[in-house]
């Protein structure tokens, strides 16, 4: 607060007021100029460049990821900023809607942080470790394809295949995780395995 | 997209038919903006609703969803008749000249060969003369009545502009505006480019909506020209990598096909895989198929993959029927067939059809695993959320794991947009809490599924237990060692097949590009068409340099682009029969005595000459096909054919509803509003808006505040018949579920007038759920049919039957 | 291809301009510099405008604000109307042209117009609460604001907004603390179409020239450049294809200019200051003066108390 007054002070306290107009009048402008800096200080300042692409739709416009910390030096890096990286030929920097608010994605409320297990005939998650959840998955799988593995169909040829499990593969996985669970997914011999360019 | 975003700038034509390329990839229409602000290139938008696409085009036409076809096919008629047509491109790069059976034929609405009790085509006829020497016959003058150009003439003489207005509800004045611009188009040097997307493929026939304009792009000579092309925009970030990487039950990475049952073993696989060329010198380059295929076996099972064991061919899956896709899986789940499902950054009871049906199959599941940044729908299926989600939890039984993932902003690797750039991106942030990155998810199972099998043994442990897994890190393999993998190497040196003196890679090192792939076990590759992406010169997906020369927007030097680094697809077409461009301010590569040379890397073999080597290497036919053989299970021309649900039938074929090739599961067709039905009068349609993306941001808060709620779109006439007010509360149903919505009244959207009768449209957006922080609301898919497209079962998305009626709103 | 806005730079950084620049001062007299810095200004061509909001999504995830999450009330405009949260907002008008019949969905980007000669300024009786830079720039110093209002009065456009939280008057900064460094607007960085460029005021003329000649050739005969002289041109300019008709761009002032009572204010302040006067007369008479003699009612006293959220003391 200053020596020009919040409004309430100023309409309660007429003369301060007046004062301060009268130094306006009078020239003292650079006396507040200290106090009133109207210029936001950049907030970028100081902070580390990552260089991203968008998650969305496929133009896959650059962008840059400013944070607080820097993982390459095994620190900590929370993610303050992000905006259209100006080097990249296909955006130039800009973004659309969805692209100018990724920060809101990162920091949304309903990441998700903690394993969790909904039991049969249950009203809510819990919380469980990442062994727990694991072990419970690839239990689940495994008694699933033990019991329903198809070697040979009727006609006696070798299908080697699994249909009593799906996989739903994603759409903005990398190419190196999109091949990471081709591999997964297929040594299993499962056949209902799709991903989202389908729909 | 056969070209790239940063190509669309060299058009001077575009039209956006299927897509709302400004509104969905706004960065990407950038270029459009571009072409119109630097080249005055015209904008055409033909969409049923005035978007804003339409509101910066020149000409914006009005069209009935799901009557794409009888548009097109309009157009190319027009072109046909009034000789708007790119003659020596047609001659020399399409089958236009290639002869077919005599027994092949087109009668009312139906291809020879139709089985109505299998709803499929015996396409026995749907081929070629093949002449003794084993070539396709041609007649190069184009006279034979049977050569592919006059049977499309043929074929397309009933879309008449009078047909196209009654079908499709376009103003015949506007239709032949629309026309006779794209008709220009014919001329060498002037060039258009289709931006497409889910507004054609989520149709019954989907697939043909594409090939429609296909053909009459190259009727107009425009594949392969520098703002050209076909141009998908796709939906997501890395759709075009999941594909190409080949995560679809009838895929292989690199559009290998996985077996059927019949095909007992390799060479029995092979057999009908490898084409040999149809016409004289041409590359048809899928005879290099069995080297893509056992070096993918290599780089899946390593040592164990050997020339005794078929390259360990047994230990692929077999399939059964043609695949088993999201809808059939929803079916065999809702049968009880199915017992555990993973899902990994998808959400399907909000993306795929009939919300009630999936509800009901995921309750009948032992186990769902998920796997997301976000918190989902999916997840949550069991969760009662009031109207919104109305399940009562204590009867689903359904085990429920939920596994955190990093987002993209905490990972590193590759994604391919749909210009087909594979680019790196690093990772800048710590993740939340426990979140974990995909990459150590799936070796984390992998890991501890294969170590429950060693210690316990069980059902075929064998292609488990023997993946190649070499990573520094069993649990954690870094995004560097998956590319190398995909990008593959020489097991033992590989030498040129053309000079054995010479190496092409040296033991152990990464392969140069797929060139370098042998069929003999010496070379392994993930994806064969992205080899090249890394190899001994490094990163190539991880490159910055912006270098364009004469600015033709081609960057090679940035990142990667497969195949081969190439940035134009089919690229030898933008030449003539001499190697010489059609449009010398439109070059991109030409002959110059010995080789190819120019801006891209050549999309034929650098020496192949240009009088000889057709330029679609892919084809056995060394041409493009205006008629596509046995390709395409619903024809091999297009043909119209109404929506599942439509306000008519079909005016062409009326005895055809739907397309008749399309799957349809029993109970699902009990399911469709009758044709013209009077319960369910009104055309529904659903999209994107570009506030949001799909159902992710209503978990952002900003997208959320740009648009928070659930509306549907409707015209100032519909809206005055029906006595809804804007901004009031409406209940939309159809004959599979309702919505309650807010109604946005707007003169974007005008009744069409088809067949003499008003069609009202209703506009759906996609964007809400009951997670998030957006105002809680339902997906279009409550509402939505469940059958797809014949070809690939894409949803029926974007055109069904639904009725409306004011009604108040929820209690506060 | 206009040339994009550079990245940012993280590295420290000394402000091109600042007090030292200021032309106007609210409710002050000041010596202006003797040498006026390039004036700057942002240039929104609304005909190759999408109405994607990038813009004010830009602007809250720069500017930190948090917008209120609304309801759908049959429109596109979220929010609803400019907040103190809200800088800039997409207006959309369905509009159908008589001469062609042809809709045409105009979208216009609002927010504050950078007056060269700012109404909202000269209305501010609070010393120092908007300033005025030598590059053009109208900015708002909050710890001076007294949140009366009058800059909403005073503006030609209606576009500040009164805080509830902290009582003062926010609106676009045309983001000066971008500027400063050498940096663009955060919204004519994200801008998908270059519909917002940014850049001297003569360069941005001088590039709404060549659109203006490319809308002509679409036919849009009346297209043209808005840079109102009733407030002595602005460093917001719009290129629009109905130059002839801003009015339908969601009442986008015809002829904007000052209140001549809130012109007369500059002389009131300053004798009013002079004369030692009691402020609480000073607020009466200007509201007397902005509302005019003969408007002032007991439900304008009401609307001008519930304006500055004074509903204590």
């Amino acid at each position: 607060m200053n020596m020009e007054l919040s409004r309430r002070q100023f309409l309660g306290a007429a003369g301060a007021g007046v004062a301060a107009t009268a130094l306006g009048a009078f020239g003292f402008g650079e006396i507040e100029a200290a106090h009133a800096e109207a210029i936001r200080a950049f907030k970028l300042v100081n902070t580390t460049e990552t260089r991203n692409t968008c998650p969305y739709c496929s133009v896959a416009c650059g962008v840059i990821l400013y944070s607080r910390g820097d993982l390459k030096k095994g620190e900590q890096a929370e993610i303050m900023h992000i905006e259209g990286d100006t080097d990249h030929p296909t955006n130039r920097g800009t973004l659309c809607p969805k692209g100018a608010a990724l920060l809101d994605f990162v920091k949304s409320d309903t990441r998700l942080r903690y394993p969790m297990i909904r039991k049969p005939g249950s009203d809510k998650f819990e919380r469980v470790g990442w062994d727990e959840a694991l072990d419970r998955v690839v239990r689940l799988m495994k008694d699933d394809r033990d019991a329903n593995f198809v070697e040979k169909n009727d006609a006696g040829q070798t299908v080697n295949r699994w249909l009593t499990t799906g996989f739903l593969a994603a759409s903005a996985t990398t190419n190196e995780t999109a091949w990471e669970t081709y591999k997964v997914v297929r040594s299993t011999g499962m056949l209902a395995f799709d991903n989202q360019a389908r729909v | 997209m056969t070209n790239s975003w940063t190509d669309i700038k060299n058009t001077d034509l575009v039209i956006i038919m299927g897509g709302n390329a400004a509104e969905a990839h706004p960065c990407g229409f950038k270029w459009v903006t571009e072409a119109k602000a630097n080249r005055g290139a015209r904008l055409i938008v033909v969409d049923p609703r005035f978007t804003r696409s339409a509101s910066v085009a020149d000409v914006y036409a009005p069209i009935r969803q799901g009557t794409d076809i009888a548009f097109l096919l309009g157009v190319i008629n027009h072109c046909i008749n009034n000789d708007k047509v790119q003659w020596d491109y047609v001659k020399a790069f399409t089958n236009a000249s290639f002869i077919v059976r005599d027994g092949f034929g087109y009668k009312d609405g139906l291809f020879t060969g139709y089985d109505e009790a299998k709803r499929d085509y015996d396409k026995t006829s749907w081929d070629y003369v093949i002449a003794p020497d084993a070539f396709a016959a041609v007649d190069e003058t184009l006279t034979n009545p049977r050569c592919v150009w006059n049977l499309l003439k043929e074929h397309v003489s009933v879309y008449t502009p009078e047909m196209v207005e009654r079908i499709c509800g376009t103003p015949k004045d506007t239709f032949l505006k629309v026309t006779e611009m794209i008709a220009e188009c014919s001329s060498p040097t002037k060039v258009m480019t289709s931006m497409y997307a889910l507004g054609w493929t989520q149709h019954s026939k989907g697939s043909q909506n594409i090939r429609a304009m296909a053909m009459l792009q190259l009727i107009l000579g425009n594949i392969g020209m520098r703002g050209g092309g076909m141009n998908a925009l796709r939906g997501h970030s890395n759709i075009q990598g999941l594909t190409d990487v080949g995560l679809m039950s009838n895929l292989i990475p690199g559009y290998l096909t996985i077996p059927k049952d019949q095909e007992v073993d390799l060479e029995t696989y092979m057999s009908t895989r490898g084409f040999k060329p149809l016409r004289p010198n041409q590359t048809s380059y899928w005879q290099n198929y069995r080297k893509f295929f056992v070096s993918f076996q290599k780089a899946m099972w390593g040592s164990a993959a050997t020339p005794e064991n078929d390259f360990a061919y047994d230990w692929l899956p077999k399939l059964d029927v043609s695949g088993y896709d999201v809808l059939r899986i929803f079916e065999l789940m809702h049968e009880g067939k199915v017992n555990g499902y993973m899902c990994q950054g998808f959400n399907p009871l909000l993306a795929a059809p009939n919300r009630k049906k999936l509800t009901d199959a995921l309750s009948k599941l032992k186990f769902l695993v998920t796997m997301d940044p976000l918190d989902t729908e999916t997840a949550r299926f069991w969760e009662n959320h009031g109207e919104f989600n109305d399940v009562d939890p204590s009867q689903i039984q359904t085990e429920v794991i939920q596994l955190p993932s990093t987002c993209f902003a905490e990972d590193e690797g590759s994604l391919t947009n749909s210009g087909r750039w594979l680019q790196w991106h690093w990772a800048g942030g710590t993740p939340p809490g426990e979140a974990k990155n995909d990459n150590w998810i799936m070796a984390q199972i992998h890991v501890r599924l294969k170590e429950l099998y060693r210690k316990e043994g069980g059902a075929f442990p064998d292609p488990i237990v023997n993946l190649d897994w070499a990573y520094a890190d069993a649990g954690a393999p870094t995004a560097e060692e998956l590319a190398k993998e995909v990008n593959g190497k020489a097991l033992a040196t590989v030498y040129d097949a053309a000079d054995p003196t010479k190496v092409v890679a040296e033991a152990g090192k990464l392969l140069p590009s797929f060139a370098a792939l042998r069929d003999d076990g010496s070379t392994t590759s993930g994806c064969w068409i992205y080899s090249g992406c890394f190899n001994e010169n490094g990163n190539n997906m991880a490159r910055r340099d912006t270098t364009d020369p004469d600015e033709t927007g081609a960057y090679p030097k940035w990142a990667f682009s497969w195949p081969l680094n190439r940035r134009i697809l089919y690229n030898r077409a933008s030449a003539d029969l001499n190697g010489k461009p059609w449009d010398p301010d439109r070059k991109l590569i030409e002959w110059d005595g010995t080789k190819w040379t120019g801006y891209d890397v050549p999309d034929i073999a650098p020496t192949a000459k240009p009088g000889e080597v057709g330029p679609f290497i892919m084809n056995p036919e060394g041409v493009s096909r205006l008629f596509t053989r046995g390709m395409m299970r619903d024809g091999p021309f297009p043909a119209h054919y109404e929506p599942f649900e439509s306000p008519l039938s079909n005016l062409v074929a009326p005895n055809v509803r739907g397309n008749p090739a399309a799957r349809v599961f029993e109970g699902d067709f009990k399911q469709f509003a009758e044709p013209a039905s009077e319960e369910f009068p009104y055309a529904a349609t659903s999209y994107r808006l570009t506030e949001h993306f799909h159902y992710w941001t209503k978990h952002c808060r900003t997208n959320a505040v740009l648009q928070p709620e659930f509306f549907v779109e409707i015209s100032e006439q519909l809206a005055s018949e029906k006595g809804i007010a804007a901004g009031g509360w409406v209940r939309v149903w159809s004959k599979r579920g309702e919505v309650r919505a807010k109604a946005v009244v707007t003169k974007r959207i005008k009744p069409l007038i088809c067949d003499g009768k008003p069609v009202h449209v209703v506009g759906i957006p996609l964007h809400w759920g009951f997670t998030g922080v957006a105002k809680k609301g339902f997906g279009p898919n409550s509402l939505t049919p469940y059958v797809g497209d014949a070809n690939i079962e894409t949803p029926e998305y974007k055109a069904f039957l639904v009725n409306i009626e004011p009604v108040a709103g929820p209690a506060a | 291809m206009f040339p994009p806005v550079p990245n940012p730079t993280t590295g420290p950084q000394t402000s091109k301009f600042g007090e030292k620049d200021l032309i106007r001062r609210s409710a002050s007299t000041i010596t202006p510099p003797a040498e006026r810095q390039t004036e700057v200004a942002k240039l929104i061509d609304v005909s190759k405008c999408i109405g994607c909001k990038a813009c004010q999504a830009a602007c809250i995830e720069w500017n930190d604000t948090h917008p209120e999450l609304e309801s759908n009330t049959g429109i596109y405009e979220n929010p609803h109307d400019l907040t103190p949260d809200m800088f800039t907002l997409m207006r959309f008008t369905e509009w159908e042209n008589p001469e062609t019949n042809n809709l045409e969905w105009l979208i216009r980007k609002d927010g504050c117009m950078h007056c060269e000669d700012p109404g909202c300024l000269k209305a501010c009786p609070a010393p120092g609460a908007i300033v005025q830079y030598s590059n053009g720039i109208v900015d708002f110093v909050h710890e001076n604001c007294i949140g009366c209002g009058y800059c909403i009065k005073g503006c030609p456009f209606n576009i500040p907004r009164i805080s509830k939280v902290d009582h003062t008057a926010y609106k676009c900064t045309l983001c000066s603390d971008r500027i400063a460094v050498g940096q663009g607007p955060a919204c004519a960085k994200a801008c998908p179409t270059q519909a917002i460029v940014y850049g001297t005021k003569d360069e941005m003329k001088k590039h709404a020239e060549g659109r203006i000649a490319d809308l002509k050739s679409r036919g849009f005969e009346k297209a043209g450049l808005y840079d109102p002289p009733g407030v002595g041109g602005t460093h917001v300019m719009y290129v629009l294809h109905h130059a002839d008709q801003p009015e339908i761009y969601a009442g986008l002032p015809n002829n904007p200019r000052i209140s001549p009572v809130v012109e007369a204010w500059k002389g009131v302040t300053k004798y009013a200051g002079l004369a030692v006067m009691g402020v609480a007369a000073v607020t009466g008479f200007l509201h007397y003066m902005v509302n005019g003699p003969n408007r002032v009612s007991e439900e304008d006293e009401e609307a001008a108390e519930r304006l500055t959220g004074d509903r204590s003391s």
